[in-house]
């Protein structure tokens, strides 16, 4: 099989089925326990991002990948009610007051399920740049755009193994870069998330294979900056949650 | 240069039949593999590592705490690498061991049947990227392990390895996708060569040959 078979595109319409077809990749899914945890819609096409993300990657890191940590996340806490019915974002922030027993496994797949709606969430655009207030904050952090996208890219790229590449946002509206290994958050540290790059293997291999570097490249032609700025101003707000 | 990617000892297609596709070889050994080669002589003068053997610089990168990451990244995974490929082949696997590693696996890991499962299990709670590993202890014992990144058991102090495997997405998400457990069983049921394995076993460990 080459890659060119491998990386057939198959849009929203066609659905779960497609993965059903793509030879040797047994997808393993383990029916959702209960939980209050869900995984959410994409809030666009499987191929909406094909400008840096193929449409199969997107089904399969959004299905199975996040769907596995919202599937953990609820069988980590099926005895946790308290802490189940905590906004996800509040639990991350107190990771230490969960139960030694369960902490690891809400740290993974809690960090994960944050880290995966916030993606996909600041997706699904045309790239550019932002404007207004974001575009202000940017150049009052960073100089300008071409700095900060610079210096966050290297900061993706230079995360070495599983991790993240984020941009941080004070009550205040200043930000920051920061990495971060497996699924951890800035969450965890108290600081909110602007935006976030995923730079686990998962997130480009079948497209980009080791060239991680064209792909946070190339992420940047896909980010929607009108979502971004909703993001800025709930977080200035206080009403930003993951 | 000192630090060299050494030959795969099987063909980039040999192991197609036994669930690692031929990209999955020439991309692993020829792309990720080389890239730690690469990295790794490029911090030869920088990190004072001249002289120093493979195992010694993992050892002491290991010591160093996130000091030592920068070089424990490109230096294990170089040393985990080159372990890696000598203890697969074409229809490996399965349950005919040599006598020996066979009796030591029984004595010390409570029977075959369970080291495969605690081999199985390390390598899918090694959260993220990382690596499996089959590890004579520091007591003369076998036992199993796992490390994240580009750690190893020479780095953590644990031992020396015997059988690892890579459990970092590129070794098994154009084969496996994101089931990892699926791609554990499968190096289990047909890609470990105990031949090898029973070799560094009697030997007390892999000498890389490899020094900066
Ligand atoms: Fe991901
Ligand atoms: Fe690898």
């Amino acid at each position: 099989m080459t890659l060119l078979h491998r990386r057939a595109l198959f849009g929203a319409a066609a659905g779960a089925a497609s993965l059903w077809a793509a030879p040797r990749a047994t997808l393993a899914q383990t029916p959702p326990p209960a939980g209050p945890f869900r995984l959410p819609d994409l809030p666009y096409a499987f191929d909406a991002n094909e400008a840096a993300i193929d449409a199969r990657t997107m089904e399969i890191h959004w299905r199975f990948h996040h769907g596995g940590q919202v599937n953990g996340l609820n069988a980590a806490l099926r005895d946790q009610p308290q802490l189940a019915a905590m906004p996800l974002d509040q639990l991350l922030m107190k990771l230490n007051e969960v139960p030694e027993s369960i902490r690891t496994a809400v740290r993974n797949n809690g960090g994960g399920n944050a880290n995966h709606t916030m993606f996909w969430q600041i997706m699904g655009g045309r790239g550019g740049e932002p404007t207004g207030e974001l575009a202000q904050a940017i150049a009052q952090d960073f100089g300008d755009f071409a700095t900060f996208r610079t210096r966050f890219t290297a900061a993706a790229n230079g995360v070495f193994g599983s991790g993240w590449a984020f941009v941080t946002v004070t009550p205040a509206g200043r930000l920051g870069i920061v990495t971060k290994p497996g699924q951890d958050t800035p969450l965890m540290d108290g600081q909110r998330v602007l935006i976030g790059n995923d730079v686990w293997e998962h997130a480009y291999y079948l497209r980009y294979q080791n060239r991680r570097g064209e792909y946070t490249a190339n992420w940047w032609n896909v980010l929607d900056w009108s979502r971004i700025a909703a993001r800025y101003a709930a977080a200035k707000a206080g009403t930003l949650g993951v | 240069m000192p630090f060299t990617l050494p030959p795969l000892p099987y063909s980039t297609n040999a192991l197609a039949a036994n669930g690692m596709c031929q990209e999955t070889l020439e991309l692993h050994h020829g792309k990720h593999h080389n890239a730690y080669v690469t990295a790794l002589n490029g911090l030869i003068e920088s990190k004072g590592l001249a002289g120093k053997s493979l195992e010694q610089i993992c050892a002491e990168a290991g010591k160093s705490g996130a000091e030592g990451l920068p070089v424990l990244n490109q230096a294990g995974q170089h040393y985990n690498h080159i372990l890696f490929w000598q203890v697969m082949q074409p229809g490996g696997g399965g349950d005919d061991l040599p006598g020996a590693l066979k009796a030591k696996i029984d004595s010390d890991l409570g029977g075959l049947a369970k080291f495969k499962e605690d081999f199985k299990q390390a390598g899918v709670t090694q959260f993220g990227s990382g690596w499996a590993w089959l590890v004579i202890g520091n007591d003369g014992k076998l036992k199993v392990t796992k490390t994240p990144n580009g750690a190893n058991p020479l780095s953590t102090g644990e031992g020396q390895p015997i059988l690892g495997v890579d459990v970092w997405e590129h070794a098994y998400y154009l084969d496996f996708r994101n089931v990892r457990p699926n791609y554990l069983q499968n190096f289990l049921d047909k890609l470990v060569n105990w031949e090898v394995v029973a070799d560094l076993l009697q030997k007390g460990g892999m000498k890389s040959g490899q020094s900066a």
